[in-house]
C-alpha cells in the first residue's frame, strides 16, 4: 500500500473561542482530485491554510508521502511541494506576471541570468499545460480567469506536487470554469494531486474522485464520488436534508411598475459603466440580472436605488419619474414610495457592523412609528420588534443586543432582509443576496424572495451566481460591458447560453 | 555676465538646500514602499542633527558624529517598527510621538549638557565637514561655460551633497533592479502575497526601516555638522514634512521625488535671493511673503497639479495574518 501523498492526523486549531478545526483526519492520494466540501465557516479554508503553513495547528501531525513534517511558514510548505491558489488572489496588482511569479524565489540578488532562465522555464510550463499567459502583462490588466492561471503557474513554477484551490470558481463565468477544469484535468494527467475546496456540489460531482465533507469544524465523512450524490452530500454538509430545487409556482406577471429608459451611469472615476440600459420589472415577477462582476451591475443597482446620480435617461416608479439627469429621489423618499433595496455589499452599505443588531434592524425606518416618536427612539418597541423579526427570519443567535459583526454572513444577510421585507415593499432591488451565505440560509432566503413575489412584489435580482439567477428568476437579462446583451424567459434557457452572453461572445 | 553668475549661484544653493530633502525623501521612500507611513522623518532628522553635533564635539570627528547619528536614527526607526509593525499600532500616532519627543529631548539634553537651551557648542573646522573643491575646479574657473558649470555649480559642496545625489540612482537600482526591491515593493502593495510567497512580512518591513534610519541620519548630520557648525533648537524646520510632500508629489518614485525636492530647494533658494531685491514694476516684495513661497507652492502643487498620487496599496495598514 502506497502511503498517501498528504495525510493529516488529529489536527486542531482554535481562534479564541472558536474551535475552527476539531480532530481533523484526512488522507489524500497521489494523482487524484480530492474535493473538500462544507458550508461557509465549516473550517475548510482554515484547514488548508494550516497545510499551506499560513496558520500553525494547535495540535496534530502532517505527513507528506509518509514522512512527518513541520510546516512553520508558507516557505516550508512550498519547499515540500504544496501550492495554494487562494480565494482572493495573492497577486501584486501593479506587478507583471513574471514579477509576481518569481517573488520570493528570485534565485539571485540582482536580476540578470536567473531571470532569463525563469522566463524560459515559465514558457515551457505554459506550453505543457496550455496556460497561454503573457509573462510581461500587468496583473491589473488581466481578467479574473487569467489571474487565476497566473496563480496556478506560480505554484507550478515553485515545484508544487499538491495544488490546493480554495473556491476557485466563485468569480468565473461558466466558460472560464470549463477552461479551469480542463487545466486541472491535465494537471492530474501529469501526476499532480489537486485539492479542491468548494461549496458547490456540481463541481464535486464533475471533477473529483474522492470527497471529504466538513461541518462546523469537524470532518463528517469521506466518500468516493462515484458512490454518492448531491443530495447525500448536501445533507452531510448541513446536517439535515436540504431542498436543492426551489418550489416555485408559475405566476402571471402583472403591469410594469418599475421602468428604466436609456439609462447611462458613470462610476466615481468618471468611467461610463452603464451604457444604455432599458428594463421593465412587473408586479409578481423576479427579474434576474446575470453577469460577470464588474460589468456595470453595481452602478446600475446604485442608480436604481437612489444612491448614485445618473448621466442621462430616466427611471420611473409607478409612472413617476424618480431619477433623471437633473435630480433623483433619495433612498428615504424611495422607501416611502414602496421601494426597498438589499445592497450588494452588505458590510459596507447594508449594515453598520459595529452597531448592535437591533439598531441595524430599524435603520432607514427608525424615524417612523413605532420605532420613534418626536425624534426620540423608543427602545422598548425597537427591542420587541427585533425579537419578533429575528424569530421570524431565524436569525441566530437571537440576541438583539449583539454587535452585528459577530453574526455570521448568512445571519447578517437575514438581518438586512428582515428589515427591508418587513414593510412589504412593492418593488425590491436585491444585490447578491446569498454571497458568502451558507446552504441552509440560502434556502431560507430564496424561499422568502419567492414568497414576496407571490404576494405581488416586483423584484430585481442581481447576482453573479448563475445557479441562483436560474433557480429564482422568471425572466433573465444578461449584462455585459454596461449593456443588456440578452433577455430570456427562464424556462427556455440553459446556463451555457447565458454563459456565452455573460462572456460577451454571443 | 552678472545675471549668469546669479543663476549659477542660485543653482548652487538649490543643490545645497535640496540635499536634506533628498536624503529624507529617499529614506521615506523605503519605509513607505514597504507599507509603513513615515511621518517621523522630521523628528529623526532633528535627532540626527543633535547627535551628530554632540558626537562630533565630544569625539573630535564629524565621522564619529555621523556614525552615532546613524545609530540614533536606526534605533528610532526600530522603535517606530516595534510600535507599528510588531504591535500593529497606528503608524501616524507613532510618528507624531517621535516628532514631539525629539523636539523636547534635543532641547532638554542640550540644556543639561551645555547649559544652553537648544544649542550645542560651535564645532571647530576639524570637528565638522568642510566644503570640497573638486579637482581642477580652480584651474577651470575662468573657462567659459565649463568653468561656470563645473567650478561654480558642481564643485565646492559638502560631501553630503554629492552623496545625496549619488544615492538617487542607487535607490532606483535597488528598488527596481534587485530582488530586495521587488520584495520591498510587493510588501507595500499586498503583504498577503508576500507572506504566501514564503517571505516574512515583518522582517521585510524592519529591513526597510533600517535603510530608512541610515538615510535620514545623513540629512541631520548635513544640517548640524556641514552647513552649520552646531545644533540649534528645531533646526530641521519642517524639512522632514517637506520631504514627505516631495515623496508624495513624486509618486513614491526616486526620480520624480528628486525633481520635487529640487523644485522645493529652488523656491527656497529663490526666496533667499529675492529678499530685499527691488523688482521692476512691483517694487520690493515683503520678506514674509517671499518666505512663504515654498509652502504656498507645496499646497498648490499637492492640491491640483500633481494628478492623483497613488500610494502603495497597503500603506498604513499593519499586517494581520490570523483573523
Amino acid at each position: 500500500m502506497v502511503s498517501p501523498i498528504l495525510e493529516l492526523k488529529d489536527i486542531n486549531k482554535s481562534f479564541g473561542h472558536v474551535h475552527a478545526n476539531k480532530n481533523i483526519n484526512l488522507q489524500i492520494h497521489k494523482g487524484t482530485i480530492h474535493g473538500i466540501i462544507g458550508e461557509n465557516g465549516a473550517g475548510k479554508s482554515t484547514l488548508m491554510s494550516i497545510v499551506f503553513g499560513l496558520y500553525q495547528a494547535d495540535s496534530g501531525t502532517i505527513k507528506i508521502s509518509g514522512k512527518e513534517i513541520k510546516l512553520k511558514s508558507p516557505r516550508d510548505s512550498i519547499l515540500s511541494g504544496i501550492g495554494m491558489v487562494h480565494q482572493h488572489f495573492m497577486l501584486v496588482e501593479n506587478f507583471s506576471v513574471l514579477e509576481n511569479i518569481i517573488l520570493g524565489f528570485e534565485g539571485e540578488l540582482v536580476f540578470g541570468k536567473n531571470l532569463e532562465k525563469a522566463k524560459e522555464d515559465l514558457k515551457n510550463l505554459c506550453d505543457t499545460y496550455k496556460l497561454n499567459i503573457d509573462l510581461e502583462s500587468t496583473i491589473s490588466d488581466l481578467s479574473v480567469g487569467f489571474r487565476q492561471r497566473v496563480e496556478i503557474l506560480k505554484s507550478l513554477y515553485r515545484g508544487a506536487e499538491i495544488l490546493i484551490l480554495d473556491e476557485p470558481t466563485g468569480v468565473l463565468t461558466p466558460q472560464e470554469v470549463d477552461e479551469l477544469f480542463k487545466i486541472l484535468r491535465s494537471l492530474k494527467e501529469e501526476g499532480k494531486t489537486i485539492v479542491l475546496i468548494t461549496h458547490k456540489l456540481n463541481e464535486i460531482m464533475d471533477l473529483t474522485s474522492e470527497v471529504s465533507v466538513m461541518r462546523q469544524g469537524e470532518m463528517v465523512g469521506h466518500k468516493k464520488t462515484e458512490s454518492t450524490n448531491k443530495e447525500d452530500l448536501a445533507e452531510m454538509m448541513v446536517g439535515r436534508s436540504v431542498l436543492l430545487r426551489i418550489n416555485k409556482s408559475v405566476t402571471k406577471p402583472g403591469n410594469s411598475v418599475f421602468s428604466v429608459r436609456d439609462l447611462v451611469v458613470k462610476d466615481d472615476l468618471d468611467v461610463t459603466r452603464v451604457k444604455n440600459v432599458n428594463l421593465d420589472i412587473h408586479e409578481g415577477e423576479i427579474l434576474g440580472l446575470a453577469g460577470v462582476t464588474g460589468n456595470g451591475q453595481t452602478e446600475l443597482l446604485e442608480a436604481l436605488s437612489g444612491i448614485r446620480k445618473i448621466e442621462s435617461g430616466e427611471i420611473k416608479l409607478f409612472n413617476e419619474t424618480i431619477s433623471n439627469k437633473n435630480n433623483f429621489f433619495d433612498p428615504k423618499r424611495l422607501k416611502e414610495k414602496g421601494l426597498a433595496h438589499v445592497p450588494e455589499d452588505r458590510q459596507r452599505m447594508g449594515l453598520v457592523t459595529d452597531f448592535k443588531a437591533h439598531e441595524n434592524l430599524i435603520f432607514g425606518y427608525h424615524h417612523q412609528e413605532p420605532f420613534s416618536k418626536s425624534s426620540i427612539l423608543k427602545e422598548k418597541e425597537i427591542l420587541s420588534f427585533s425579537k419578533k423579526v429575528m424569530e421570524e427570519y431565524d436569525v441566530r443567535p437571537r440576541s438583539p443586543n449583539l454587535i452585528t459583526s459577530n453574526f455570521s454572513g448568512g445571519n447578517q444577510q437575514k438581518i438586512i432582509l428582515s428589515r427591508e421585507l418587513n414593510e412589504n415593499p412593492k418593488v425590491l432591488l436585491v444585490g447578491q443576496p446569498t454571497r458568502g451565505v451558507d446552504i441552509g440560509a440560502i434556502e431560507f432566503i430564496h424561499q422568502r424572495l419567492i414568497d414576496m413575489r407571490d404576494k405581488g412584489a416586483a423584484i430585481l435580482l442581481v447576482s453573479v451566481e448563475l445557479e441562483e439567477v436560474l433557480s429564482l428568476s422568471d425572466r433573465i437579462v444578461v449584462m455585459f460591458d454596461g449593456n443588456i446583451v440578452g433577455e430570456k424567459i427562464n424556462k427556455d434557457v440553459t446556463d451555457r447560453e447565458l454563459g456565452l452572453l455573460m462572456a460577451g461572445v454571443a | 555676465m552678472d545675471s549668469l553668475a546669479d543663476i549659477a549661484s542660485l543653482l548652487n544653493s538649490t543643490f545645497r538646500i535640496s540635499t536634506p530633502l533628498v536624503f529624507a525623501a529617499m529614506a521615506g521612500l523605503f519605509a513607505e514602499r514597504s507599507g509603513v507611513i513615515d511621518f517621523g522623518l522630521e523628528g529623526k532628522m532633528l535627532a540626527a542633527a543633535f547627535v551628530a553635533a554632540v558626537g562630533a564635539y565630544f569625539f573630535g570627528s564629524p565621522w564619529i558624529g555621523l556614525l552615532l547619528a546613524i545609530l540614533a536614527c536606526v534605533s528610532l526607526s526600530m522603535l517606530h517598527g516595534f510600535a507599528s509593525v510588531t504591535h500593529k499600532g497606528d503608524q501616524v500616532v507613532s510618528c507624531v510621538a517621535i516628532n514631539i519627543l525629539m523636539i523636547g529631548l534635543t532641547t532638554a539634553l542640550a540644556a543639561a549638557w551645555f547649559g544652553q537651551a537648544g544649542l550645542t557648542p560651535t564645532l571647530t573646522s576639524e570637528q565638522r565637514f568642510l566644503e570640497i573643491t573638486l579637482p581642477f575646479a580652480d584651474a577651470l574657473q575662468n573657462v567659459p561655460i565649463i568653468g561656470l558649470v563645473y567650478s561654480d555649480i558642481i564643485s565646492g559642496h559638502y560631501i553630503f551633497v554629492y552623496i545625496a545625489y549619488l544615492s538617487v540612482p542607487i535607490v532606483f537600482w535597488i528598488v527596481f533592479k534587485t530582488s530586495f526591491g521587488l520584495r520591498l515593493r510587493a510588501v507595500g502593495e499586498n503583504p498577503s502575497a508576500v507572506d504566501t510567497a514564503g517571505i516574512n512580512v515583518f522582517s521585510m518591513r524592519y529591513k526597510a526601516l533600517m535603510v530608512n534610519g541610515v538615510l535620514i541620519a545623513f540629512a541631520g548630520a548635513h544640517l548640524s555638522t556641514a552647513v552649520n557648525a552646531n545644533f540649534f533648537r528645531e533646526m530641521s524646520a519642517g524639512r522632514g514634512y517637506l520631504a514627505l510632500a516631495a515623496l508624495i508629489f513624486g509618486k513614491w518614485h526616486p526620480k520624480t521625488a528628486l525633481i520635487a525636492c529640487l523644485l522645493f530647494g529652488f523656491t527656497d533658494a529663490l526666496q533667499i535671493r529675492l529678499q530685499g531685491v527691488e523688482l521692476p514694476m512691483i517694487g520690493t516684495i515683503p520678506v514674509q511673503l517671499i518666505q512663504a513661497i515654498p509652502y504656498i507652492l507645496t499646497v498648490v502643487l499637492l492640491a491640483g497639479f500633481v494628478g492623483k498620487a497613488i500610494a502603495p496599496n497597503a500603506i498604513g495598514q499593519p499586517y494581520i495574518k490570523e483573523r
